[in-house]
């Protein structure tokens, strides 16, 4: 694929990738939003998004209290059924990372990963050695996943071999301790032809996951967007027999879009795609309504916001 | 891990009443054919009797060309041309309110999905209607002249691919240039353009202005001979266009035809890739392929052969056949066991001469017309399957060098109704589409339609444009 | 020793077919006199055969490609020389017109002036016909979507008989102002006209088998023509509606566009023989 990392090599292998029209891929997203999904399959496809949740919360006002509220909620999300699965991972930003870890292992969340946003997150703007000293902060205190974003600036103004080269270095400090999520925010990149450049970059430097957006922008993940990212995952197995995971997030609010999601990857990746393992969708508002909705197959009439908890 | 298998997601059929016989639509009123006969109408996808339709002779024929005479010349030549147009209208409103119970209908009689009935057949058959109402008093603006005259009684043959759809291509221009009509839809598919005659009948349409006769071939031919008929137009096969063509030939009828087509859908290897595998697809599998302009020739530039024809068939291995009323069906019932056999012997000479066959990995259910999506590779200029119209869901696949190559590859047949061309490159696309001898080019892109947008032939592919200003001209004379 | 003028014998012209910008006999060697109006015999044109129509054919389609490519402004230059060129050879056509036709001179004349000033308006509409027929189409949907007239490709024309050079004129400068090419047919009865403005367009720049002109019976050549499977429309104005029908019937063979005229002056003259293009884009980033 490319035969070393160098900027101008980078640059020459970008170009190689073929164009996106904006017109035909959102046409197809626009499509696959048509299929009907009921019954058995829903039931299933409502389970595999919860359990596909990150549970999120990335505000200034985080306090110990909001996230061991959303810690208990990740490892039992209705406290009225234990069938219900428990959540993919908790998200937050470094500083609640300890607390997280620490109130997960309390109530049984063990298995539950936290995920800590990291390398100046949203904006990226800071000196190579604070995003470095956020990650590792965030893996010293328990992380074992590790949400980082590009230089957008470096990457439009076409200095692609530092957007890698950052990559390539948060991806050596996660080591074998931390997964790596590298968030593109295709909201400021704007064109989906920039979306699969990024996503190429991402992954050839180490990524784990490619992760659209941090939630802080918008537009965020939009089908489009997504549908882009799962060809990039698909061809990229072609190439290198390596699977990568996709994480949409931001705008993805209730059980209709969740399960357009899971239709996305399984028309665009491949049902092999459809696991926490190699997709994610990062929300917090989300997860009530896929309750809701399950709630409704399971009693057979609609259910109440008042019987979920707010948390 | 898990498969995630769509379990069937039904669309009711609870909202269609099907009666158990149809009558003739002649002057505003269901009235028994004077042939006293009936013939079956099936729904191809689980060959089960639906109706029986009542089958025209010559004598209902010209009681439906005297209606349409006199309510041309008694009613709708002598109406204000905005009062004409709010009639259109209020047909538009009616088609887009019973939208859901066409789309239905539809698929039970013609087998196409029921997304594709429900978000492209019926909307752009309402849009039709919408667009041409407009026109019927600004008919000065459409490039006949200052007085331009309708033709007067005009008849209409439509195909069974796009029942409703091609009747609102024909009726909708045809009643806007204040002409009348005897139309016939064809006769695998008459139900919509019955369902349609009840519209008329809500929208308070003068009597006489739509008369719809079904029947087969002898009742088209009636139709186009009838002395009676000032002009002809038809969607359908080249073969039955030439006969049309024959059998007006000395008389001072006009027509429109839309026939036949081959196109060829170029690929270049500066393609954005994805979206044309995505538009060969939609190009040849649209519809299950039953489509005048489908992209059944595709071309592909040999450097990049490999790489598409491996994502093409990642692709069409998520293509859905089934039941056309499941609501994630891409692929519904092939129209009847004739056009089947068609397909059928067509591919069969394929692989007799040569060419290498593939086709989708899907179950097709025991009853009813099924084909799976089938692409043939190694195929050349010479083969029947990259020369004749297959009309079914069956793409050929053909290699090219260079751009001229391709241009003259894509123009190397009798037909030219329709083209695509895939590059990123702005100048090669508008240097292709400037050579293409088509009608319509698809430029990144395939099988758009819209009522402002001229659609028909060059060559062996017809006379004449449907859509936009073009296709209204075709229903008008100048007045000197 | 310069003879006088009264003892010098005039040389008379050779009336002969314009095939591929040449000026060939008929390959069959046919002739046939054609009359003053007064019925005294005026020259011995050639009466072409099939196989001229064959070649004219293979003239024509070979000169389509770089016809049609041509910029319509070159196009327009060229049928304008074409009206200069037959303004300054006004008197001979004057001459063979009264001969022919038995007009007056002042009708005559006329006849050439109109038949100058058509071909001034032909060639004016090279650069305009697209802009008034073409169109963008407001589809709904991301799309860029225009539809454009185009040249149909190598048309037949049967001209009507009086006014000769006028009704010839009108249908070729008609047909071929919008990149056809032609096979043009002069009225059996009234050809001189034609031929002589073949010497008009052999010098006018016009490349060689744009138009190609053949003298001779049309009732000879109408089913020929009709059926030639690479004639893509005919200018069927000529003809009885006896002969028409025969070509209508003959010409569903590739369903060729048969039309009708009644005027010289006319847009129809031109749309009648373009197609109209329509091509979808899409609009994104």
């Amino acid at each position: 694929m490319i035969t070393d990392t160098s900027e101008g090599s980078l640059k020459a292998f970008l170009k190689t990738l073929p164009q996106v029209d904006e017109v035909g891929a959102s046409a197809r997203a626009a499509m696959l939003a048509t299929r009907s999904i009921k019954t058995s399959s829903k039931a299933w496809a409502i389970d595999m998004a919860i359990s596909m949740v990150d549970l999120t919360t990335l505000e200034g006002a985080d306090t110990p209290g909001k996230v061991r509220a959303i810690c208990a909620k990740a490892v039992r999300p209705d406290a009225t059924d234990l069938s219900v699965p428990s959540v993919g991972a908790v998200c937050v930003y470094n500083d609640m990372v300890h607390i997280a870890r620490t109130s997960l292992d309390l109530i049984g969340g063990r298995a539950i990963p936290v995920a800590a946003v990291a390398t100046a997150f949203p904006s990226g703007r800071a000196s190579y050695a604070v995003k470095a000293q956020d990650t590792i902060d965030a893996i010293n205190a328990g992380a074992a996943e590790i949400d980082m974003v590009i230089d957008r600036g470096a990457f439009l103004s076409g200095r692609y071999g530092e957007v890698f080269d950052e990559i390539v270095k948060i991806k050596e400090l996660c080591g074998d301790k931390a997964h790596l999520k590298v968030i593109l925010e295709t909201g400021e990149l704007v064109t989906l032809d920039n979306v699969r450049k990024a996503s190429y970059l991402a992954m050839l430097a180490g990524a784990d996951f490619i992760k659209t957006s941090t939630g802080k922008v918008t537009p965020a993940a939009t089908a489009p967007v997504v549908f882009v990212m799962l060809e990039a995952v698909r061809d990229y197995y072609s190439m290198t027999q390596t699977r990568i995971g996709v994480k949409p997030a931001g705008g993805i609010r209730n059980t209709k879009d969740a399960i357009k999601q899971l239709v996305l990857v399984n028309e665009v990746a491949g049902p092999e795609w459809l696991n926490p393992q190699l997709f994610r969708i990062g929300a917090s508002a989300l997860l009530n309504d896929l309750l809701l909705q399950r709630m409704k197959l399971r009693d057979g009439y609609y259910a109440s916001p008042s019987y979920v908890t707010l948390d | 891990m898990s498969q995630f298998e769509y379990a069937p997601a039904l669309e009711s059929t609870a909202i269609v009443n099907i009666a158990e016989r149809y009558n003739l639509f002649i002057d505003g009123k269901f009235v028994t054919p004077k042939s006293g006969k009936y013939f079956p109408t099936i729904n191809p996808a689980n060959e089960k009797v639906l109706a029986k339709v009542a089958e025209a002779n010559s004598t209902d024929v010209d009681t439906a060309v005297q209606a349409a005479r006199g309510a041309y010349s008694k009613v709708w030549s002598k109406m204000p041309a905005a009062e004409r147009g709010k009639y259109l209208f209020r047909i538009a409103r009616i088609l887009q309110e019973r939208a859901r119970e066409f789309a239905v209908l539809e698929t039970l009689d013609n087998g196409k999905p029921i997304r594709e009935s429900r978000d492209t057949d019926i909307p752009l058959a309402a849009a039709h209607f919408f667009y041409h109402a407009g026109w019927a008093d600004k008919l000065q603006y459409a490039g006949v002249g200052d007085q331009p005259k309708p033709y007067g009684v005009v008849g209409q043959i439509i195909p069974w691919n796009f029942p409703m759809l091609m009747l609102a291509w024909k009726v909708a221009p045809a009643l806007a240039t204040g002409n009348t009509v005897v139309l016939k839809p064809a006769e695998t598919t008459s139900l919509t353009a019955l369902l349609f005659a009840e519209v008329c009948q809500q929208a308070e349409l003068p009597a006489g202005v739509v008369n719809i006769v079904t029947g087969a071939g002898a009742t088209g031919a009636d139709i186009v001979n009838h002395p009676g008929i000032d002009k002809i137009a038809f969607t359908g096969s080249t073969e039955v266009g030439k006969l049309i063509a024959s059998s007006i030939a000395g008389t001072k009828k006009g027509a429109t035809l839309e026939l036949g087509g081959k196109a060829a859908n170029i690929i270049f290897d500066d393609a954005a890739i994805d979206e044309a595998v995505e538009g060969i697809v939609n190009g040849i599998f649209f519809n299950q392929g039953h489509v005048c302009c489908a992209g059944s020739r595709l071309l592909v530039q040999e450097n990049i052969h490999d790489e598409v024809l491996e994502k093409l068939k990642v692709r069409m291995a998520h293509i859905r056949l089934g039941n056309p009323l499941d609501k994630n069906t891409d692929i519904g019932a092939i129209n009847s066991a004739a056009q089947l056999a068609k397909i059928k012997e067509l591919v069969t000479a394929g692989g007799a001469e040569g060419a290498e066959q593939w086709s989708a990995p899907c179950d097709l259910p025991g009853e009813g017309f099924w084909f799976a999506p089938t692409i043939f590779t190694g195929v050349s200029q010479t083969h029947r399957i990259a020369r004749e119209e297959i009309f079914g869901p069956v793409l050929s696949v053909l290699t090219f060098r260079t751009p001229q190559e391709a241009i003259e590859k894509a123009n190397n047949t009798p037909y030219g109704l329709s083209a695509g061309v895939w590059s990123e490159k702005g100048s090669k696309v508008l240097w292709s589409a400037s050579r293409l001898r088509a009608g319509v080019i698809w430029a990144n892109t395939f099988n758009k339609f819209d009522p402002a947008s001229p659609f028909g032939g060059y060559k062996e592919s017809g006379w004449g444009r449907e859509g936009g200003r073009h296709g209204l001209a075709a229903y008008l004379k100048a007045s000197n | 020793m310069a003879v006088t003028p009264s003892q010098r014998i005039d040389v008379l012209k050779t009336y002969k077919l314009f095939i591929g910008g040449a000026f060939p006999r008929s390959e069959s060697g046919r002739v046939y006199s054609v009359k003053d109006s007064k019925g005294n015999h005026l020259a011995n044109p050639s009466l072409a055969s099939r196989k001229d129509l064959r070649d004219a054919v293979v003239a024509a389609r070979s000169a389509f490609p770089a016809w049609s490519a041509a910029t319509a402004y070159n196009r327009g230059q060229i049928l304008y020389r074409m009206a200069e060129m037959l303004e300054g050879r006004s008197e001979q056509l004057v001459t063979e017109i009264i001969a022919l036709e038995g007009v007056t001179v002042k009708s005559a004349t006329e006849q050439v002036q109109e038949s100058v000033d058509l071909l001034v308006w032909y060639a004016g509409w090279s650069d305009k016909i697209a802009t008034i027929a073409g169109s963008t189409n407001p589809v709904s949907g991301p799309y860029y979507n225009f539809s454009t007239p185009e040249p149909i490709g190598v048309v037949a024309i049967f001209a009507a008989a009086k006014p000769s050079l006028l009704n010839f004129v009108g249908a070729l400068a008609g047909v071929i102002t919008s990149g056809n090419t032609a096979i043009i047919v002069a009225s059996e009865k009234y050809p001189l006209p034609a031929i002589t403005f073949s010497e008009i367009m052999a010098t006018s720049d016009l490349p060689a088998g744009v138009v190609n002109v053949l003298t001779g019976s049309a009732t000879e050549l109408v089913p020929w023509a009709a059926s030639h499977m690479d004639i893509d429309a005919i200018d069927a104005s000529g003809l009885t509606s006896k002969q028409l029908k025969e070509a209508q019937l003959a010409g569903v063979a590739n369903l060729k566009r048969i039309r009708v005229h009644t005027q010289s002056k006319a847009p129809e003259r031109i749309l009648n023989y373009m197609e109209t293009k329509t091509v979808w884009h899409p609009i994104g980033i």
